[in-house]
């Protein structure tokens, strides 16, 4: 029996010639995440050394990456006191890939990573966040994990108690029609899978459309993939990944892909056929409550977010600008743009998509994870609705219980931006 | 086996974000996050936190408790009340941030139970006492269990550490 991809970054990772499923293994950690909460897990960091008369020291600084995203700039003090502790850490370790609150190098973790090229393919990359998922879109086994999980491997430098997870095979055949995108087929996968129905599994997807897909629509596909409830999401590395390695990440050393052997084991093979697929949209209050577009298209919209770790890249930003390129947000809708990094608010600023945007009535922020989690910027109002690029529609997720959340495509949220309510971007957007 | 009552019962899919939300999250400290859990849920928020729920009491829930984010708040705030969390499926990292802090979770996988059921929980198996069924508990994984075992995963890992120091 062959392995798949995870397999074998797992046998990589412990240094053996092969891993089953279900074996519990301590895979070495080729880059540690985390973003705001690491002054949580600076706190059970110090607590694990407590008695034992050695001095905290993390196994190795130049494997942990901390990026501030969640609140930024912060929007209390508590949030700023916070950041300032995890700095002192930062310095007083020598961590270098720390990425503070900066218009150059700042940016959402699962943005900055790819594009500082520190995930590679066959790394196992561990991130306290879980979107961590994104990661797999380089051919890398990345998944989620709690402050005090990264606390020990802060100090061992391997992941504990790690099951070799089952993995689902996802094969995707076909050209996206326009306007549909590598949002609109995580959303119909996840609806298909339902909100826990990979759990303990990797999603591994492959097929001619995710061939053809860029890395920035396999970071969508992976970074939704936990909300199947998996482990993670895995595009075995191509001559896509290398490309985006050595022209965006800025990646010279040598790269090696890692492929699933033609018998591994699959648990199970989803088929989707891309050519057939409509704009999906998930409904309130769950990830898998998804449908076409069209089924509720006229519900009025308050709020349009654009942006998030899940569709905040230039493509993104660029095909919300192009459709709203010299037309008005409706009134009493509101859309906020937010790009995913520094770097991609520069690259979307030199394009002309943040003048387009600005100049049809769009807000453009600073890179971060905005309004997606509900702690800073672009709060709801009691009954109001939101359309939405990010990842969650959980109730109160940004920030109100009293709200609505959708989750659709940056086109079928820049369409419904014009009209001021749900509006499938095939049928033109403005009204 | 110990009883406990079920002093909520909630659907599936019970995201982190309802028993932690997200705009508490700068606070961190285990010491601090309690009077947070449900905090949206402002009713079963104030019970909580009046003291009106005893130690042990259960939280009953469908399948996939605490999906969605990593968050470890969301374990540390109901470990604070000593809260038993009975559920038909756990979320991934939800269920591991459980075992590392110490958060005692049951997972039955065809568990039927109400509000305000009495329930007798043994090893194998749960009993609820109100109706009189039994339902099947499913372990823990062996590996998951030298955790629990160990207290958590701090003092867990501050093992490997003192070992490998005197080793190596």
């Amino acid at each position: 029996m062959g392995m798949t991809v995870v397999q074998k970054v797992l046998a990589r990772a412990t240094g053996r010639r092969m891993v089953a499923i279900g074996d519990v293994v301590e895979p070495a950690v080729d880059l540690a995440m985390s973003h705001e909460n690491a002054a949580l897990v600076i706190n059970q960091f110090l607590e694990v050394y407590q008695g034992t008369g050695l001095e905290p020291k993390p196994w190795d600084p130049a494997k942990i990456a901390i990026v501030f995203d969640h609140r930024v700039p912060a929007e209390t003090p508590k949030t700023a006191t916070n950041q300032k502790k995890v700095r002192e850490f930062v310095a007083a370790q020598g961590i270098t890939k720390f990425h503070d609150i900066r218009g150059d190098e700042g940016g959402i973790c699962h943005q900055v990573l790819p594009e500082n090229g520190y995930v590679r393919p066959g790394h196992v990359v561990v991130g306290t966040d879980s979107h961590t998922t994104s990661h797999g879109a380089l051919g890398a086994f990345a998944f989620g994990i709690g402050a005090t999980e990264m606390a020990s491997v802060w100090a061992l430098g391997y992941a504990m108690t790690v099951e070799v997870p089952g993995t689902i095979k996802v094969e995707v055949t076909g050209a996206l029609p326009d306007f549909v995108t590598p949002k609109d087929l995580i959303l119909q996968l996840v609806g298909k899978l339902g909100a826990g129905g990979a759990t303990f599994h990797v999603l591994e997807f492959h097929g001619d459309t995710i061939r053809a897909m860029s890395t920035s629509g396999r970071l969508t596909l992976c970074n939704m993939s936990v909300e199947a409830g998996a482990t993670s999401g895995i595009v075995p590395a191509d001559e896509e990944t290398l490309r985006y390695l050595r022209e965006e990440a800025g990646v010279a050393d040598d790269v090696e892909p890692m492929a699933p052997e033609p018998d591994a084991p699959y648990e199970r093979i989803v088929q989707l056929d891309a050519s057939k697929l409509e704009p999906q949209i998930a409904c309130p209050h769950t990830v898998d409550n998804v449908r076409p577009v069209s089924s509720v298209a006229g519900t009025r919209v308050h709020q349009v977010v654009i942006g998030s770790c899940t569709n905040g890249r230039l493509d993104d930003i660029a095909m919300a600008a192009r459709m709203v390129k010299g037309k008005k947000v409706a009134r009493g809708t509101r859309m906020l743009v937010f790009p995913a990094s520094g770097r991609i608010y520069q690259q979307a600023v030199a394009a002309g998509y943040v003048g387009d945007l600005m100049r049809a009535g769009a807000v453009v922020m600073n890179a971060g994870c905005g309004p997606c989690l509900g702690v800073h910027q672009g709060a709801l109002g009691d009954g109001e609705v939101a359309l939405s690029t990010t990842n969650r529609n959980f109730k109160g997720r940004m920030g109100n219980p009293a709200s609505e959340v959708y989750l659709c495509s940056p086109a079928v949220a820049a369409a419904s931006a014009l009209t001021g309510v749900i509006t499938d971007p095939r049928d033109g957007g403005a009204a | 086996m110990s009883r406990a009552r079920v002093v909520l019962a909630l659907d599936d899919d019970v995201s982190t974000d309802q028993i932690y939300p997200g705009r508490y999250m700068a606070t961190v400290l285990p010491t601090e996050t309690p009077q947070f859990a449900f905090a949206d849920q402002t009713a079963f928020n104030a019970l909580l936190k009046s003291g009106g729920v005893p130690v042990g009491s259960v939280l009953v829930a469908g399948k996939n408790f605490g999906c969605g984010s990593s968050r470890e708040q969301a374990v540390s705030a109901l470990k604070g009340h000593e809260l038993v969390i009975v559920a038909k499926s756990f979320a991934r990292i939800f269920l591991q941030n459980a075992i590392n802090l110490g958060l005692k979770l049951v997972e039955v996988p065809d568990l039927v139970a109400a509000e305000g059921d009495d329930l007798a929980i043994g090893l194998t198996e749960l009993t609820n006492l109100t109706s009189g069924r039994r339902f099947g508990i499913k372990p823990l994984p062996a590996a998951r269990q030298a955790i629990m075992d160990a207290g958590g995963l701090i003092p867990y890992t501050r093992k490997r550490l003192v070992g490998r120091s005197v080793v190596g």
